[in-house]
């Protein structure tokens, strides 16, 4: 095909630059070099999330302190006070509110990435781009949410005289590999909710049953020796211990399971684009 | 034109969709998992729709290449092929330049976004780098008119406002090729002039465009070249006057009567099946010419297959330039909320005479199921018959007295009404009145 249309045409015109347009996979997820011809879309997408969060609400930004400070709060009385679990030697407040921040990360990043697609169902079947752009685009959000809601971790620090030491610097190793974890499965969500809206209400049950296996208001070392082999099959668990690790200088590194947790990021990466580049042309056509 | 300065490459392209015979699709994962348990080895079964059969074509840079078709013709589905949306079932595409698409007026607005956002929103979706719209910006708020409106939430603006905008960022998008589709269906009478303009303008400076419409007068002044679609595929292509008469004198819409013999193959669903739809006058079968003056009956009959559905017949009515004059259903008693009985149903609505201006019109019909919300549409057969309004200068009409192209959709016979008082007491009063 491809030679038989360069003939046809005169010499001089064979290098004109064109695009072809084919059944085939000619289409990658990973075409860096379209991705970046799209960047400023890419930009525009992420600040209109960003933008648009708190728009036409009285609280604003303080919403984002409300999100995780709640049920933080929540979780602290039922397992620190009633419960009376462990909480490492720091409030358990604080324990919690930084176990929060890294589960927000991995499931803000999730839901977001997840949904995508079908929010903007729209633009999928009136407009060309790389469709990655549209996924891609949430993860700045989560990056904002982020930092400020960090911002109020020196506050408790300073108030209930906690001092990081050198493990702080990993802190954004952990963070990376809880985005780069929930992107990869949001990925494989996103590409499969376009089908079957079903992936919309399964995702919030599994979620919090993921939420409660994780050390988030409970410190590893709780976890019954018994019930431990299961508690570690989660990734997200050593990443959010590592977490705490880096806030408070407290409690150890499982690094057996973080190198775990790693191959567990880079599969899910890969089997996401493998999955979203596979369905990617049918997106227009089912959405 | 030499095959040097091609701009798009259309080499057999086919697009299929797969449908699932009467709604059997699974649209939930439960359905997926509960075909997939109880066929484990087999295939769903599905219907393949072709929207677009082997089409090849090559337009040249700087020609206005029109596509016309009835609905489902495969004119969108082309446009989506060309502009990278949907992928082609088989065939290639080569474009050579840079390509933006006008599928939608403001693709990606955001309704709570200012329209100062927006344009830079649909800007980059539209392919538009930052830099370009901070360039372009000034022009594109003049163009659009909104100025005051410009750090206000879209939400606000008039409908009229939002496509202004939309459009005048699009106008502003300068694709070595571009591919527009009933754009201009949109906006008043006015906009549409203005964006008429604006793609002659884009012709004019060489670029290529690729333009979708049902508007027969758009395509005729627009383009020089235009392809007419028929089911997928390119029944005809030449210069656009040609072109627009093929399509509307194509025996495809020319007929006054037609009937469904066979009930499989009649259009509907497994509630209600169209097997006729034939016009008439007061004094029988219509041919395909009808005086102004008569009254034009449109008979549906239809086989009703199962009981308990509420139904209502109705019709749409196109003119030759492919505006819908009207729709109307049947929603008098005692079928709007009676639930009909299995059986041949024949309903005739009639549209009154000296009404209708003399042109072609072509009439869909439908059966559907009425509700506050959407419809149910149980059977639709777009341009099932055409006809033809003549009118006679004998001065009884409308028309009067006046011989030359009247304008307008709808020419009713309107009554007069008009009081005269003498001159006289007339400036006696401008007098009184004067004097208070």
């Amino acid at each position: 095909m491809h030679a038989t249309l360069q003939t046809e045409r005169p010499l001089r015109q064979a290098t004109r630059p064109y695009q072809d347009i084919g059944p085939g996979a000619s289409w990658q997820i990973l075409d860096p070099r379209e991705l970046w011809h799209f960047r400023d879309l890419l930009a525009t997408l992420a600040g209109r999330d960003v933008k648009l969060r708190y728009r036409q609400t009285a609280l604003g930004v303080i919403w984002d302190f409300i999100q995780p400070v709640v049920p933080s709060f929540i979780l602290a009385i039922v397992f620190g006070q009633i419960a009376k679990v462990p909480s490492g030697g720091v409030p358990a407040f604080v324990f919690v509110y930084a176990g929060m921040l890294g589960w927000n990360a991995f499931n803000n990043t999730l839901m977001k990435a997840s949904s995508s697609l079908v929010v903007d169902a729209g633009l999928l079947s009136k407009v060309y781009f790389p469709r990655l752009v549209l996924p891609l685009s949430t993860i700045l959000s989560t990056f904002v949410d982020f930092a400020i809601t960090a911002l109020l971790l020196p506050v408790l620090f300073a108030v209930n005289g906690i001092h990081p030491g050198l493990g702080l610097l990993l802190l954004p190793v952990w963070l990376l590999m809880l985005i780069g974890l929930a992107f990869g499965l949001g990925l494989w969500m996103s590409a499969w909710m376009v089908t079957y809206r079903d992936v919309k209400y399964a995702l919030p049950v599994l979620l919090t049953f993921l939420m409660y296996a994780s050390p988030i208001a409970y410190p590893a070392s709780a976890i019954p020796p018994t019930l431990r082999t299961y508690f570690l099959i989660n990734p997200l668990a050593p990443l959010i211990e590592g977490m705490r690790w880096s806030l408070f200088d407290r409690g150890t590194l499982l690094w057996g399971n973080i190198a775990y947790a790693g191959v567990f990021m880079v599969v899910a990466l890969v089997l996401g684009a493998f999955i979203f580049s596979k369905l990617e042309r049918r997106f227009a056509d089912v959405v | 034109m030499s095959s040097s300065d091609l701009a798009v490459s259309i080499r057999g392209i086919s697009k299929a969709f797969q449908i699932a015979p009467n709604g059997q699709a699974a649209t939930t994962l439960r359905e997926a998992i509960v075909q997939k348990a109880r066929h484990p080895f087999q295939r769903t079964a599905t219907d393949t729709f072709w929207a677009l059969k082997d089409v090849s074509l090559d337009i040249h840079a700087g020609e206005v290449v029109g596509l016309i078709g009835r609905n489902g013709a495969g004119k969108s589905t082309l446009l989506k092929v060309l502009s990278r949306i949907t992928r082609p079932t088989a065939g290639r595409v080569r474009l050579y330049g840079r390509v933006g698409s006008l599928l939608e007026a403001g693709a990606g607005f955001h309704s709570e976004l200012t329209g100062r956002e927006n344009v830079y929103m649909n800007g980059v979706i539209l392919g538009m780098k930052r830099r370009e719209i901070d360039r372009k910006f000034d022009a594109i708020v003049e163009f659009a008119g909104i100025g005051p409106f410009l750090d206000v939430p879209v939400k606000r603006y008039s409908s009229g406002m939002y496509v202004r905008l939309a459009f005048a960022v699009a106008a502003h998008l300068q694709p070595e090729i571009l591919l527009v589709d009933e754009v201009l269906a949109v906006g008043d009478a006015d906009f549409q002039k203005k964006c008429l303009g604006t793609m002659h303008d884009v012709a004019e400076s060489g670029r290529t465009v690729v333009f979708v419409s049902h508007n027969m007068g758009a395509v005729a002044s627009l383009c020089r070249r235009a392809v007419v679609l028929q089911r997928g595929r390119h029944i005809f292509d030449g210069p656009a006057g040609e072109a627009v008469d093929y399509y509307l004198r194509s025996g495809q819409v020319a007929t006054a009567s037609r009937e469904w013999p066979d009930l499989a193959d009649a259009p509907g669903d497994d509630v209600v099946r169209l097997r006729a739809v034939r016009l008439r006058t007061v004094d029988g079968d219509a041919g395909m010419s009808i005086d102004v003056r008569d009254a034009v009956g449109v008979e549906l009959a239809y086989d009703v297959l199962c009981a308990g559905t509420v139904l209502a017949p109705g019709i749409q009515l196109y003119n030759d330039s492919g505006t819908l004059v009207f729709v109307a259903y049947d929603q008098g008693e005692p079928w709007r909320r009676g639930p009909r009985a299995p059986g041949r149903y024949t309903s005739t609505v009639w549209i009154p005479g000296n009404f209708l201006s003399d042109c072609g019109y072509a009439l869909s019909a439908c059966v559907v199921t009425m509700s506050p919300g959407e419809p149910i549409v149980h059977c639709n057969e777009d341009n099932a018959v055409a006809f033809r309004i003549v009118e006679s200068l004998d001065g009884t009409t409308a028309r009067g007295d006046y011989g030359g192209r009247m304008p307008g959709v709808v020419r009713p016979l309107l009554t007069w009404n008009t009081d005269w008082t003498p001159a006289t007491s007339a400036a006696a009063r401008v007098a009184a009145a004067q004097t208070v």
